[in-house]
């Protein structure tokens, strides 16, 4: 009880300060900062109709770089956490009973649609809304659907480590062939094409689809691991 | 009305980021503060982008319709800055989450006040 005083004595100063600093800062007033900049590069010498993808790739491709690492750490760190020895008892969480026809067939027509609108996403991560982050993670939408319906679908983890590290070893060729090439690391070093064509942006299109190659598959990965490695121990099934 | 909006998106995220902050210190459950993790990091992405907002903005995208004219952008900087936090944020949901998943495999509950082993 007198914990939860304190807790809410200590969100009411919190959220004071907050208030506080948030007064402070005008809603939805233009302000003189680098974003200005960023809209006018992004479509006179990048080419990229979209400004975010624009930043995202190439104006802090580094910062993506890093963020692309934390997520691999992340799923490398998942798996070892939750890995144990398969022992003779071992179940799968899944549920016994094999789903319902309707979710089977339906499955079964919906699954294309969710992995052809994820590529769509992706490919299409410098023209329209989206990108390769979010397109891998529609991908992993569908092998979601698959893996909860399907007690016989297998994720093949030697082929999810081969993608995840084709991809991610291209977005870092790429970076260091600027380098070679004489510019500064991740620098575009492809012919731009024009903006709004599929074919623009030089190497930010390419750097985004093996991003959403690479979150598809580390995103599958993680799920299957929640999924079918988290066996409850023989004694404590009851819980 | 710009006052309405204001209140409306600063208030809803500094809401969203003390209740995320009450679950996170006040709650037992392993599971809902990991909730709370994830509600802290909604509110923190709502007050970006509010934050990038400019009034009458579109999105920063230079599509067909919109190269040739005079069209405000919002600001794009924060929308990428929040793309990256939501990946992180998944990651730290993710990892946190098999911590749960393995202390509940050893002590056979997700409730802090059972799990003694690192009190003093």
């Amino acid at each position: 009880m007198i914990k939860k005083v304190l807790v809410i004595l200590l969100l009411a100063v919190i959220g004071f300060y907050l208030v506080d600093l948030l007064a402070q800062i005008p809603f939805g007033e233009k302000r003189d900062n680098v974003g200005d900049y960023y809209l006018q590069e992004s479509v006179q010498s990048l080419k990229v109709a979209n400004a975010v993808t624009g930043i995202v790739v190439n104006f802090r491709g580094f910062d993506t770089l890093g963020e692309v690492t934390v997520l691999f750490l992340a799923a490398m760190g998942l798996s070892s956490i939750m890995y144990r020895k398969k022992k003779k008892g071992d179940k799968d969480v899944r549920a016994k009973k094999p789903s319902s026809r309707i979710l089977q067939v339906g499955v079964q027509i919906i699954f294309p649609m969710v992995v052809i609108l994820g590529a769509y996403v992706f490919i299409h991560g410098h023209l329209t809304p989206g990108g390769g982050f979010q397109g891998g993670a529609i991908i992993a939408t569908a092998s979601l659907l698959m893996l909860i319906t399907y007690r016989k679908f297998k994720v093949n983890h030697n082929t999810i480590s081969w993608i995840e590290s084709i991809a991610g070893v291209v977005f870092a060729t790429l970076g260091i062939i600027g380098l070679i090439k004489g510019m500064s690391f991740l620098e575009n070093f492809l012919p731009t094409g024009e903006l709004n064509a599929l074919l623009s942006g030089g190497i930010i299109a390419i750097i985004y689809v093996s991003v959403g190659f690479k979150v598809a598959a580390e995103l599958t990965g993680v799920i299957d691991t929640v999924l079918l490695n988290n066996k409850p121990d023989s004694n404590n099934e009851n819980n | 009305m710009n006052q309405l909006l204001t209140i409306s998106f600063y208030g809803t995220s500094v809401a969203l980021i003390l209740i995320g902050l009450y679950a996170v210190l006040a709650k037992k459950n392993l599971l809902k503060i990991v909730i709370g993790l994830s509600i802290i990091d909604g509110g923190l992405h709502l007050l970006f982008v509010s934050i990038g907002y400019i009034s009458k903005g579109t999105a920063p995208i230079f599509s067909p319709e919109v190269v040739g004219t005079n069209a405000v952008m919002v600001d794009p900087v924060p929308q990428a800055l929040v793309l990256t936090a939501i990946v992180i944020g998944f990651a730290v949901t993710a990892v946190a989450l098999s911590l749960v998943i393995r202390l509940y495999r050893h002590h056979n509950t997700v409730s802090i006040d059972e799990i003694k082993n690192l009190k003093w």
